[in-house]
């Protein structure tokens, strides 16, 4: 082919643009909060959902979500999955699992990591707590949190996730 | 054909920066006082949502998703979403009512435009091959055209600071509005230019809000006994990507949607007009044949807070709220997209 006829299938135009991005006023409050260890939900005053990390709304009754709810860092599985293949650009090697968890006083879940767990046995209802880093490496991150380990506590009934306080469930 | 009118309209103040604040936060007090003032509870009293947003103005990819957040979609709600300012989503919401499927919609639209360079940021919106690359920013073309309008005696650098002057006086009234005051053309013109031939003043500020309208249909509007003004046109028109083959110092596509609209049908008492720059109030009110007749940009424009992806909408709710409080009977609001008024709505509303 002629170089006057030459087909272009794509050109390089490098796109690079700066933000100072901010997290919103909800978010901010949970971060400084995980910054000192505490995990802190808000609820809805319409539905009295725990919403866990906060928005400032909730998103069902869409009315604002002001008041703040301190969470226990122990948790309960409500969904999970194990990743076997490694995933581009994450240091974390395979296998390794990825849970979604309700923490106690929350009814809404977040994901997170579980570890120090075989990985075979992670079931739904079980009852996991955090491991956090050391206090002098906490910063505004969820990964102030290591990952999740399974505790001795009698799992929750399946239906009962996320509708029951639990610290201390007796099922 | 079913009528359509606005029943409700509010915004944010507009400010230069927002802060710690996410969109579910900057929309849902607008919403709260939308509700209140239309009497509704939430997102489910209406058939039908459709909001204006772009993801790149804050970069934060699916912004417009979290903006869900705000409308309480439990049970599901029939909801939608235009990349654009938000009065094109007022313009799916009317095609939805058209069509039958909706008797109600909520329209909303925000922009936190802070936390990027906004005219860079706004480059990317143009052509990806020949001016994206090239980083050409919106205040530059803008002055390019402005330069254009100036060296054909089509305006004056006089011209331009009364246009200025007219939008902070006009702003004063206006409680929402980020830059206002007993400014005059002299004030204007003794500030040095910025990228010429534009001064800082000639330019709309960068601002953070939202705003948020409810339609109807006139049926709809009477059953719930809330003052409405009725949509009576509404029309959009774009030009050419490429900026070589327009002819900047006109805006041939605002013409031809205000025709389109109906808005010769009659009188034109208030026109509110989205002109990012002071040159392009006087493009498009020649482009549209407005003379004294017409009070233009009584809210000061978007020179007195230009809120991305809502300022359009609130031309509308501007022109609404003029018709509702009796200060006139009928009037226009435009609202353009992309450089040197690229893509043009006009929407024609009249006293119920």
């Amino acid at each position: 082919m002629s170089e006057e006829n030459e087909v272009i299938t794509g050109i390089d135009a490098p796109v690079a643009l700066k933000y100072n991005f901010t997290a919103g006023a909800a978010a901010a409050r949970f971060l400084t909060q995980v910054k000192k260890g505490v995990l802190t939900g808000q609820r809805c005053p319409k539905c009295s959902q725990v919403y866990v990390p906060p928005r400032g709304s909730c998103a069902a009754c869409g009315v604002p979500t002001e008041e703040e709810v301190e969470l226990s860092d122990k948790a309960t599985v409500q969904s999970f999955t194990i990743v076997s293949i490694p995933i581009p650009n994450n240091p974390i090697q395979p296998p390794y699992v990825i849970a979604n968890l309700v923490a106690d006083g929350a009814n809404i879940s977040f994901i997170h990591l579980m570890s120090e767990c075989v990985n075979e046995e992670v079931h739904i209802g079980q009852r996991v707590q955090a491991q956090w880093k050391p206090q002098e490496e906490w910063d505004y991150a969820m990964d102030n949190i290591r990952y999740f380990t399974p505790i001795d506590e009698p799992d929750v009934p399946v239906e009962k996730i996320g509708h029951v306080p639990v610290s201390g469930w007796e099922g | 054909m079913k009528d359509i009118a606005i029943v409700g309209y509010q915004q944010s103040d507009l400010v230069s920066d927002a802060g710690a604040c996410n969109e579910v936060e900057m929309i849902i007090p607008v919403l709260g006082k939308l509700y209140e003032q239309v009497g509704i509870t939430n997102a489910q009293d209406v058939d039908f949502v459709c909001s204006g947003s772009c993801d790149y103005l804050q970069g934060a990819a699916f912004a417009f998703v979290m903006g869900v957040d705000a409308l309480g979609a439990v049970p599901p709600i029939k909801e939608s979403h235009v990349e654009m300012d938000a009065a094109w989503a007022l313009y799916e919401s009317i095609l939805k009512i058209r069509m039958g499927q909706a008797e109600s919609a909520l329209i909303y639209g925000f922009g936190k435009s802070s936390p990027g360079e906004l005219p860079i940021v706004l480059s990317q919106q143009l052509d990806p091959y020949y001016l994206a690359p090239l980083w050409v920013d919106t205040v530059s073309l803008a002055a390019m055209q402005a330069r254009m309008m100036l060296d054909q005696g089509l305006i004056t650098e006089q011209d331009m600071a009364e246009v200025v002057a007219r939008s902070r006086q006009n702003a004063r009234r206006n409680p929402h509005a980020q830059l206002a005051g007993d400014v005059s053309a002299d004030d204007v013109l003794a500030q040095e230019t910025f990228v010429s031939p534009l001064r800082k003043a000639d330019m709309c500020p960068v601002s953070d809000g939202a705003s948020a309208v409810v339609i109807a249909t006139v049926e709809k509007a009477r059953e719930w006994g809330i003052p409405y003004a009725v949509i009576s046109g509404i029309d959009h028109c774009i030009e050419t990507h490429n900026l070589g083959m327009r002819d900047l110092t006109d805006s041939s596509s605002t013409r031809t949607a205000a025709k389109n609209a109906g808005m010769h049908n009659g009188a034109v008492d208030v026109a509110e007009l989205y002109a990012p720059f002071s040159h392009q109030e006087i493009i498009l009110t020649r482009a549209l044949g407005l003379d004294s007749n017409t009070s233009i940009n009584p809210s000061g424009g978007v020179l007195a807070g230009n809120p991305m992806m809502a300022a359009g909408l609130s031309r509308i709710g501007e022109v609404f709220n003029r018709i509702v409080s009796g200060e006139a009977s009928r009037g226009i609001a435009h609202a353009t997209s992309g450089p040197c008024l690229q893509h043009n709505l006009v929407t024609v509303l009249e006293k119920a």
